[in-house]
C-alpha cells in the first residue's frame, strides 16, 4: 500500500484512452463500475474536447458481481460497435474489473465483429498512465500491420529515384504537452528539409493511416514515454529506424535537424550553417532565441538556480536548454517517469545534481525547498509547489491543467519551440532591468519592500498608495507569495541577527532577501557565530558570491 | 437496438408521488461516492479522508477537486498496489502502517475516515473492523471511522449519506428536545439559518455534521430531523432507528422551499404564525425581489437535468414553480422516495422523471427535444455546447451555496448564467 496524496500520472487505462481519444474511426470499451467516468472530464475539460472521447464504460454495480458482469461487456461491445460503428475496438479493464476476471477482452474477440478487436490488458495495481499509453498505442500498431510483417532478415526496399522522403511522427496524444502544435513545428521543419510526412499517429490517425505506417522510409519518436515501445517495434519487424533526438531547444533542433538528414539521406548543411552557435544571429537564425539569449538585457538570467521535474522527455531536454541557451544552474533534475529513470540519472550527471526518480509529491516538494531555486520548471503540480514556496515557476510537461493547453499557437518543439519556451520562463522571473531598477530606488516608496513586479497584479501596490482615505479595503499584498519576506526570528540554538544586522538585511531588496538571510544564517552556524552583526552578513555574502 | 424505455407501471393517476418514472440501465456519466471528500473535508475541518483504494481513486478525487490543491490536503488514497492483492504484504498491516505514518505527520487529525472503494470491496477489505482495531490504538486522540464511496454501491451524493451514518452508532443518546438539522451545509449557511430558527423561538438546534469530526450531535426520541439535503436517505433511516423524526418538508431551495422548510419546524415548534410571518416575510421579499432580475431570463425556457447529485428533483421543483421553466426531464441516480415525497407533490403532472442512466439513450432524447438548457456532468458539458446545445456544470449546484432565502437568487443565477453568456457572444 503507497500513500498517495496527489498522483502524478493516472491509471494505465487512462492512458490508454488518451490514445483511443486522440485517433479518429477508433472506439473504447472499457470494463468499469460507476465513477470511472471521471475520466471523460480530463479531456472535456482541461484539453477542452469539443467531443466525448469515445469510450463506453460498462458501468457495472454490486449486484452484478454475482455473474452478469461479463453480460455487461457484451452487451457493451455490441451497442458500442452498432451505434459508433469504428473501425477498431479497443477492449479492455479499469482497476476493479481487472479484480473481478471477467477477461473482456477474449469475451468482445469471441462476438465475431467485422473489425479488429484489440485486447488490453494493462495491469493497474503496479503500471500508471504514460504506460498504458505507450502499450495501448503499441498494441494497435501490432494488431493492425500484424499482417503486414515481412518475414525476418527481409532488406528494407531502398527509397525510389526522386521520391522525396518520408517520415512518421510518432507520439503525439490528446492530453500531451504541447502535441497539436509541436507536430505543426516539426512538419514545418521537415517540408523545409524536402521530407514529406507519411502519417501523424496516434493523433489524428484512424486505423487505415497505421496501416500506412510501413510507407514510410523513417520514424521520429516525438514523445517517447508514448512511442518508444511502437518506434522499435517498427525498427524490429519493419527495419524503420527512429530518430532519438528530442528537438526541444535551439541546440537539439540542430542536432535534430542533423539526425533526420542523416537518417533520410539528405543534405541539411545549408539549414545547419545558419543556425550554428554563435551565428544565429537575429537575421540569420529561424528562432530569435539565440540572439535573445545573447542580448545584454538577459545577462541577469545568468546561473539563476532553476529546478526542472517532470515527464523524463521534456525535463532531460529543458535541462539542456536551462544551461546551454538561458545560461541557469541547473540545481535540480527530476522525473516521475520510472521507466525513463535511467536516461534522467544519466542527464543528471551532466549537471553535477542527483536526479530525483519519485513520483511523492511531498519528496519533490521537499527537494525543492532544499535546493532553494530561483524558478522551477515543472508540471501542474510543481507549479502549486512553486507558489507555496513563493518560487518562479513555468510549467514544461504534464499533467497540465486548463490554463496550460494555450489558444494561441504555442510549440515547445523546432525553433519556434525555443521561441516560446524563451518567452515562457522569462515571464515569471522579475525582469533584468527592473531587478535593477529596483536596486537604484529601492528607497523610494514605489518600491518598498512589498511592491511587486510590474508584470504581475498591481492590486497590493494600488492599495497601498490609493490617495483617497476610504480606498480600497487592505489586500493581501501580493509580493507575499512572490518573495515572502521571511521574518527574522532566531529559533533556539540558532545564530541570532543584532539589530544592525537586521537593518542592513532589510536593505537587501526583498527578492533576494531570502537568499541573503538563509546563506548568512548557514554561514553563521558552520563558523558557530551566536550572533549575526553586519560584518557576518558581509562575509557570508563574500563566502558565497552571488 | 432495443425500444428506448422502460416504463414498469404507467399509472392513471400523473399526481405527485404516483408519477410514473423512466427506469434505464447502462452506462452512467456520474461520479462515485468517494467524490464526496471534496466537499465533506472542508466541512470536518479536523478530519482526513484516507481512500483505500487504486490510482484511479486517487486520480478520481484529484481530478474533482480540481484546482484546489492545498499545501497538504486532507485527504489521500493509501493505492493497493501487486503486494497487497498477491497476498505478499498483509493488507490490514499495510493499512495499519499507512494510518500511523499518517498520523504521525499530521497531528492536529482528531478523525480519520477509512473509505472504500470499488477495489477495496472487491477484494473485502473489511475496514470497519481495521477502524475498531485502529480505534483500540488511537482513542481518545484520534478516531477511526469508515464508510464505503465505492462506485458499485454509491453514486456522487451517496457518499456523504455513507460517511454521516458511520456517525450514528457513535452519536451520544439524549432524551432532550432538539432539532437536528441533517445534511453538509456551507457555513455561511448554516449561520444564516440558525439566526432564522432563533428568531422563530426554534431550539436548541444542531447541524449533522458539525464544524468537527469531534463535534457529534447527540440523537434520541425527542430528537425532531430536518433534513437540508435529499441524497442522505440511509443516515435519515439510521436516525429514526434510534428515535428521532422526521419533519415532512421540502428543501430549502427558493423562497417557497424554504418557507415551507422553517415552517415544518416552526409547526413542531409551535411558534405562532403571526411570529413567522413577521420573521420570514422581510426574507421572503428580499428573497422575491432578487429571484425577480433573473425571473424573465428563466420563464419559459425548456430544462433537462441529468442525473447526476440527487439535487435533480428539488432544483427542478424550484426553477418550474418560481422560475416558470418548463421541465423537459428530470433525472436523478435512483428514486428515493421517501426522501423526495414531499417534492414530487409539487411537480407538475406532465413531468418526465427518469431514474438511473442509460447514457446514449438519454443523449439522443436531449438532442430530440434541443432544451434551451441541459444541466450535466463536466465530461458531457462542453461536447453538448459544440452541439449547440447550453449546458450548466451541475458539480457547482453541490459546491456553492444554494439553500436557503438568501441564496435563492444565487441558485437562480447559476441557470441564467450559461444562458446570458450563450446571447451575449458574438464569436
Amino acid at each position: 500500500m503507497q500513500l498517495t496524496l496527489w498522483t502524478y500520472e493516472g491509471p494505465p487505462h487512462v492512458g490508454a484512452m488518451r490514445i483511443a481519444t486522440s485517433m479518429r474511426d477508433v472506439h473504447y470499451v472499457l470494463h468499469a463500475p460507476q465513477g470511472d467516468t471521471y475520466a471523460d472530464l480530463l479531456f472535456t475539460m482541461i484539453e477542452r474536447q469539443d467531443r466525448r472521447p469515445p469510450v463506453t464504460y460498462t458501468t457495472f454495480q454490486a449486484r452484478d458481481l454475482g455473474g452478469s458482469t461479463a453480460d455487461l461487456v457484451k452487451t457493451a461491445v455490441a451497442e458500442a460497435y452498432e451505434r459508433f460503428k469504428p473501425k477498431a475496438l479497443l477492449v479492455g479493464e479499469s482497476c476493479t474489473a481487472e479484480l473481478i476476471q471477467d477477461q473482456s477482452g477474449s469475451l468482445a474477440c469471441g462476438m465475431n465483429l467485422p473489425i479488429p478487436v484489440i485486447p488490453l490488458e494493462l495491469p493497474s495495481y503496479s503500471k500508471k498512465e504514460n504506460w498504458g499509453a505507450a502499450e495501448t498505442f503499441y498494441h494497435v500498431v501490432r494488431a493492425l500491420l500484424a499482417d503486414q510483417v515481412p518475414p525476418p532478415g527481409t532488406p528494407r526496399p531502398a527509397r525510389a529515384e526522386g521520391r522525396r522522403p518520408r517520415a512518421n511522427l510518432l507520439g503525439p496524444t490528446v492530453l500531451g504537452f504541447r502535441c497539436r502544435d509541436d507536430v505543426q513545428e516539426i512538419r514545418r521543419l521537415l517540408d523545409l528539409l524536402g521530407i514529406d510526412v507519411n502519417v501523424i499517429a496516434p493523433l489524428g490517425a484512424s486505423p487505415d493511416d497505421i496501416r500506412r505506417l510501413p510507407e514510410a522510409d523513417f520514424n521520429i519518436d516525438l514523445y517517447p514515454e508514448v512511442s518508444r515501445t511502437t518506434a522499435s517495434w517498427l525498427q524490429r519487424n519493419f527495419g524503420m529506424p527512429a530518430t532519438r533526438v528530442i528537438p526541444m531547444g535551439v541546440g537539439a533542433t540542430r542536432d535534430f535537424i542533423a539526425e533526420v538528414a542523416q537518417l533520410a539521406g539528405i543534405d541539411a548543411s545549408a539549414l545547419l550553417a545558419s543556425e550554428q552557435p554563435g551565428v544565429a544571429g537575429f537575421s540569420s537564425s529561424l528562432s530569435r532565441m539565440p540572439w535573445y539569449a545573447r542580448s545584454v538585457d538577459s545577462t541577469y538570467l545568468t546561473g539563476k538556480r532553476v529546478f526542472i521535474f517532470g515527464d523524463a522527455t521534456h525535463a532531460i531536454a529543458a535541462a539542456r536548454i536551462a544551461r546551454e541557451e538561458m545560461g541557469f544552474t541547473v540545481v535540480g533534475l527530476g522525473t516521475y517517469s520510472r521507466e525513463f529513470a535511467r536516461d534522467v540519472r544519466d542527464a543528471a550527471k551532466l549537471y553535477d545534481v542527483e536526479a530525483l526518480i519519485s513520483d511523492d509529491y511531498l519528496e519533490v516538494e521537499q527537494a525543492i525547498g532544499a535546493a532553494s531555486p530561483e524558478l522551477v520548471l515543472g508540471t501542474q503540480m510543481e507549479r502549486h509547489i512553486a507558489k507555496r514556496l513563493g518560487v518562479a515557476c513555468a510549467v514544461i510537461s504534464i499533467p497540465i491543467h486548463v490554463q496550460d493547453v494555450p489558444a494561441r499557437y504555442s510549440p515547445v518543439y523546432g525553433f519556434e519551440g525555443a521561441n516560446v519556451i524563451f518567452d515562457t520562463w522569462v515571464h515569471p522571473l522579475v525582469m533584468g532591468l527592473e531587478e535593477h531598477l529596483l536596486q537604484m530606488f529601492r528607497d523610494d516608496f514605489e518600491f518598498h519592500d512589498d511592491a511587486a513586479a510590474s508584470h504581475l497584479p498591481a492590486v497590493a501596490r494600488d492599495a497601498r498608495h490609493a490617495a483617497a482615505p476610504d480606498a480600497v479595503a487592505p489586500v493581501e499584498p501580493v509580493a507575499a507569495s512572490v518573495a515572502t519576506p521571511e521574518p527574522v526570528i532566531a529559533a533556539a540554538g540558532e545564530p541570532t541577527w543584532s539589530e544592525d544586522g537586521e537593518r542592513e538585511l532589510k536593505k537587501i531588496p526583498f527578492f533576494v532577501r531570502g537568499k541573503a538571510k538563509r546563506n548568512t544564517e548557514a554561514f553563521a552556524r558552520e563558523h558557530g557565530l551566536a550572533t549575526i552583526t553586519v560584518e557576518t552578513l558581509y562575509d557570508a555574502k563574500a563566502h558565497y558570491g552571488r | 437496438m432495443s425500444n428506448l424505455q422502460d416504463i414498469p407501471v404507467v399509472l392513471s393517476q400523473r399526481t405527485g408521488s404516483d408519477l410514473p418514472v423512466l427506469r434505464e440501465r447502462g452506462q452512467r456519466e456520474v461520479f462515485c461516492g468517494l467524490t464526496g471528500i471534496v466537499w465533506l473535508h472542508r466541512k470536518l475541518q479536523d478530519a482526513f479522508f484516507l481512500v483505500v483504494g487504486s490510482r484511479t481513486c486517487a486520480h478520481l478525487v484529484q481530478s474533482a477537486a480540481g484546482v484546489m490543491i492545498f499545501a497538504e490536503p486532507r485527504f489521500g488514497t493509501a493505492i493497493l498496489t501487486d503486494r497487497d492483492l498477491a497476498g505478499i504484504a498483509d493488507a490490514n498491516d499495510e493499512l495499519d502502517r499507512v494510518c500511523m505514518s499518517l498520523l504521525e505527520r499530521r497531528p492536529e487529525i482528531k478523525a480519520l475516515f477509512l473509505v472504500g472503494s470499488c477495489p477495496s470491496e472487491v477484494i473485502k477489505l473489511d475496514l470497519a473492523r481495521a477502524a475498531e482495531r485502529l480505534n483500540e490504538r488511537l482513542l481518545p486522540q484520534v478516531r477511526v471511522l469508515s464508510y464505503s464511496g465505492s462506485g458499485i454501491e454509491t453514486t456522487f451524493t451517496q457518499g456523504e449519506d455513507n460517511a454521516l451514518k458511520a456517525f450514528v452508532p457513535i452519536m451520544p443518546q439524549t432524551d432532550a428536545r432538539q432539532l437536528l438539522v441533517v445534511g453538509c451545509l456551507p457555513d455561511v449557511v448554516e449561520d444564516q439559518f440558525r439566526r432564522q430558527f432563533e428568531q422563530l423561538g426554534i431550539g436548541p438546534v444542531n447541524f449533522f455534521p458539525g464544524r468537527r469530526a469531534d463535534d457529534v450531535p447527540s440523537i434520541g426520541p425527542n430528537t425532531q430531523l430536518l433534513l437540508a439535503q435529499p441524497f442522505n436517505g440511509e443516515t435519515v433511516r439510521t436516525l429514526t432507528a434510534r428515535g428521532a423524526s422526521v419533519l415532512a418538508a421540502p428543501y430549502p431551495f427558493g423562497v417557497e422551499g424554504t418557507t415551507a422548510w422553517l415552517r415544518a419546524a416552526a409547526r413542531a415548534w409551535q411558534t405562532p404564525d403571526t411570529q413567522f410571518d413577521a420573521v420570514t416575510a422581510p426574507l421572503i421579499r428580499r428573497a422575491r425581489a432578487a429571484l425577480e432580475r433573473y425571473r424573465p431570463q428563466l420563464a419559459g425556457k425548456r430544462l433537462f437535468m441529468l442525473p447526476d447529485s440527487q439535487l435533480e428533483i428539488p432544483l427542478a421543483r424550484f426553477l418550474n414553480r418560481e422560475m416558470g421553466m418548463a421541465l423537459v426531464e428530470v433525472g436523478t441516480p435512483y428514486l428515493d422516495r421517501q426522501m423526495v415525497s414531499e417534492e414530487l407533490a409539487l411537480l407538475p403532472p406532465d413531468v418526465v422523471l427518469s431514474e438511473g442512466q442509460h447514457l446514449e439513450r438519454q443523449l439522443d432524447r436531449v438532442r430530440a427535444a434541443r432544451p434551451d438548457l441541459t444541466v450535466c456532468g463536466l465530461g458531457l458539458a462542453n461536447p453538448l455546447e459544440a452541439e449547440g446545445l447550453t449546458t450548466k456544470w451541475s458539480i457547482e449546484l453541490v459546491f456553492s451555496p444554494i439553500h436557503g432565502y438568501d441564496q435563492a437568487a444565487d441558485l437562480a443565477e447559476l441557470f441564467v448564467r450559461p444562458l446570458a453568456r450563450r446571447e451575449r457572444l458574438a464569436v
